[in-house]
């Protein structure tokens, strides 16, 4: 993967608190997964910047990379890789998502 | 499309000490699938890892015959305790 995709992707991630790659915006996912990650955050009360790799085939492929993951959702928290669909949804069931969502930086 | 024993197998050969799988179509369309997997590799590891180990062994079927993959990956331990 180029740089400029890496910086493109890094920039994406260090500039909001919450990312969600996913396929389709939080207000038409178009994707079941998707929609189920966007529905737990919205559960959550968990503000998210959402990025539609549906309308970019360089990040749709890229973040695949860049995060060592090879399905869509991905969700990126203080610039950290948390999981994809099935990793996010067990830790909502477990309570766990909260303390990740609103840990302070540092 | 890939056939269940395909990616038994390559579940079994690429997280080896597999002691219980079990590998499920999800729509009968042999694309989106949902394995449950005991191995003693996984053990100490982050979900995230697990995972990770899972897409590696199976490579290229996750850039297109598999569409979606569920996955649920358990130490013998917590799925002892997840059974018990």
């Amino acid at each position: 993967m180029e740089d400029t995709l890496q910086e493109r992707i890094q920039g994406i991630i260090d500039s909001n608190d919450v990312v969600l790659f996913m396929k389709g915006t939080k207000h038409f996912p178009q994707c079941g997964f998707s929609a189920t990650v966007v529905e737990v955050l919205r559960r959550s009360g968990s503000e998210f910047q959402d990025v539609n790799v549906l309308e970019d085939p360089d990040i749709r492929q890229g973040i695949k990379e860049f995060a060592n993951w090879p399905t869509i959702p991905q969700l990126y928290v203080r610039g950290k890789f948390v999981g994809g669909c099935d990793i996010i949804r067990e830790m909502y069931e477990k309570g766990e998502l909260d303390a990740v969502l609103s840990a302070k930086e540092g | 499309m890939v056939e269940a024993e395909d990616l038994e197998e390559r579940i079994r050969e690429g997280v080896n000490e597999v002691s219980h799988i079990v590998v499920k179509d999800l729509t009968g369309t042999k694309d989106h699938w949902e394995a449950l997997i005991v191995s003693e590799a996984f053990a100490g590891k982050s979900a995230i890892e697990q995972h990770q180990m899972v897409y590696a062994a199976l490579g290229e079927l996750m850039a297109g015959p598999v569409h979606a993959l569920a996955l649920k990956t358990y130490s013998p331990e917590s799925w002892a305790k997840q059974e018990g």
